[in-house]
């Protein structure tokens, strides 16, 4: 071959491999902007702060909002600390052998399974079996199990960054290792745990096939304390599901493109914040 | 004293136990798939079930064929693989042989922020811009032909960019990886023995970082197959056989549209169709188990 004729391949392999590349950059400036020219003139603070009725007039996304919070909020509060105490399990308890690898193997098939057989799941066993029906704590439930390998996975990873020092200097000064856990391990760890979790909440906001028959797609706000202490029982639509349901079967593009615009500020918002916690802290993730 | 060791006992156990959660977790859902998906095998037949092609459970008499439905999702799958993954797999060279500083870092954050997309925004943006694009082109496709059902552009080709794109970062974050990883004096033996950059990357980097490529690509099709919300909403809600302009359903759509309302044995073959999609799902971790296994091995030749 002549070396013109290479250098003209070489150009043509280069251009399109930058090709390639730019693609993905495109693309996401095309969808950002594109959301963001249909749905910016939606979101306004009526439509944060009040719920679409045909009585009063008003279109809003609170119920939702409300919703999705619920939802983060029982969520985190049961599969942190499972996440957490299995990832400590793994690192500093568990010697190498057949545990070890099942619960390994076990982690990564359940960050495998695809969201819709967790909703199947879900919607069977916690909502029918265990009889919650469709509610906030059936779709709570449900995503626990999603998002445990990645509270797993990211606590294992900031575990493993603990210099080995540390547990020696404090198991040589005489702490037991729950003592030594406690005191040294989880708080230098703490970065890579605050980064899983700012994660797993980003997963729970962008998810909607897990929750579509667990969680149900109600978006009254609750009255009082009373509707606030009675609202896990209760279904309630989050933000995706809203926006499905907007887009699909209600029609209404105006609302599914300004809840489209507050999910991407809040993807955008925990990106930056994963960003700067990784920069800081110097902390591995894995998404 | 002795308070103290029963702490650390207790401590050690509950941290068993939470490690056990996973281990539980998968345990429920697997039996719980099989048990809820098989009642239906039996009660239409195994062929008739996973082989019909007749997609009527509201008729009288009902027909639970979800051949079609299994089908659409293996070509929809098989073909947004075809069109993702050269794309990805060259982005994934551009990250790690071309790349500057800058322009790096824009493609990466750019393909993070893709992967924290919701799927329902995909398809939202499916819905108003693919969906009209697909359309027109089938107009002018099918122009004259009276046979043709139109599908106003909700079909199988929107399906298959849609999970294309869908797929991409998947496939470019596990690639960069191990191509990062491809020791850097091939590339300077390559360079010596007076091939170009071009000639090595294609030559000599990328066959060296195939197998962790691969792992980037059965992790795609696992995505592909299990993505539901944004296909439910550009590929239309009718069972066909999976032609480019037929309006078709996937075993994750056929769930998602139609659990709502089904009820009796319709829902049981629903059921089913949440089976097969978990065997498939299975047979692609197994894969990867052994990737990663085989991988493993290879260091430490």
């Amino acid at each position: 071959m002549t070396t013109g004729k290479r250098k003209v391949i070489d150009a043509i392999t280069r251009t399109t491999i930058c090709l390639s590349a730019a693609f993905s950059v495109l693309l996401l400036a095309g969808i950002v902007i594109y959301v963001f020219s249909k749905g910016s003139k939606s979101v306004n603070w009526s439509f944060l702060t009040s719920v679409t009725s045909v009585l009063n007039g008003t279109v809003g996304i609170a119920g939702n909002i409300v919703n999705t919070l619920f939802i983060i909020v029982i969520t985190m509060i049961i599969a942190t600390p499972i996440g957490v105490g299995s990832a400590i399990y793994l690192n500093e308890y568990a010697k190498p052998g057949k545990m070890v690898t099942r619960i390994e193997y076990a982690t990564e098939t359940l960050s495998g399974i695809p969201s819709i057989i967790f909703g199947l799941f879900g919607m069977m066993f916690f909502g029918e079996k265990l009889g919650l029906g469709y509610s906030l704590l059936t779709g709570s439930l449900t995503l626990i199990m999603m998002v445990l390998p990645l509270m797993t996975r990211n606590t294992q990873e900031a575990l493993k960054t603990v210099p080995e020092a540390y547990r020696n200097g404090a198991i040589g000064l005489g702490s037991g290792k729950w003592h030594m856990i406690r005191t040294i391990l989880l708080p230098s760890a703490m970065p890579g745990i605050i980064t899983g979790t700012i994660l797993a909440i980003g997963r729970i906001v962008g998810e909607s096939a897990a929750l579509l028959f667990t969680a149900g797609s109600a978006k009254l706000l609750p009255k009082g304390f009373a509707g606030l202490l009675a609202k896990p029982f209760q279904s309630g639509g989050t933000l995706t599901i809203q926006m499905y349901l907007s887009a699909t079967s209600e029609g209404d593009f105006d609302t599914a493109f300004g809840i489209a615009v507050v999910l991407i500020v809040i993807v955008l918002g925990i990106n930056l914040a994963t960003k700067a916690l990784t920069k800081r802290f110097d902390v591995t993730r894995k998404e | 004293m002795r308070r103290k060791a029963i702490i650390e006992k207790t401590a050690g156990i509950i941290f068993f136990i939470c490690a056990g959660a996973a281990i539980f977790a998968v345990s429920a859902i697997t039996l719980y798939m099989i048990i809820k998906g098989t009642s239906a095998l039996q009660e239409v037949g195994v062929s008739d079930l996973l082989f019909g092609i007749v997609w009527k459970p509201t008729a009288e008499p009902p027909s639970y064929g979800i051949g079609y439905i299994i089908l659409s999702s293996l070509i929809g799958t098989g073909a947004a693989i075809i069109t993702g993954v050269p794309i990805g797999v060259l982005s994934a060279v551009f990250l790690s042989e071309i790349a500057g500083k800058k322009p790096g870092d824009l493609v990466r954050n750019a393909v993070e922020l893709l992967a924290a997309i919701p799927s329902v925004i995909y398809g939202l943006i499916g819905m108003m811009v693919l969906n009209p694009l697909m359309y027109a082109l089938e107009k002018k496709i099918y122009e004259g032909d009276s046979e043709h059902v139109y599908t106003g552009g909700a079909n199988m080709l929107s399906a298959v960019i849609v999970l294309s794109i869908m797929i991409l970062p998947t496939v470019i974050s596990v690639s960069t990886s191990s191509l990062k990883a491809v020791p850097d004096n091939l590339r300077a033996a390559s360079l010596a023995l007076g091939a170009t950059k071009e000639q090595t990357i294609f030559k000599t980097v990328i066959p060296a970082a195939k197998s962790g490529i691969l792992t980037g690509v059965v992790l795609g099709i696992g995505r592909a197959l299990g993505e539901a919300m944004a296909i439910n909403m550009v590929a239309g809600g009718a069972v066909n056989i999976p032609l480019p302009f037929n309006s078709v359903r996937t075993l994750t759509t056929q769930i998602v549209s139609e659990m709502g309302y089904a009820s009796g044995l319709h829902r049981q073959v629903l059921y089913t169709v949440g089976l097969v999609l978990y065997v498939f799902i299975m047979i692609v971790n197994f894969i990867l188990l052994k990737a990663r296994k085989g991988g493993i091995k290879d260091d430490n030749r």
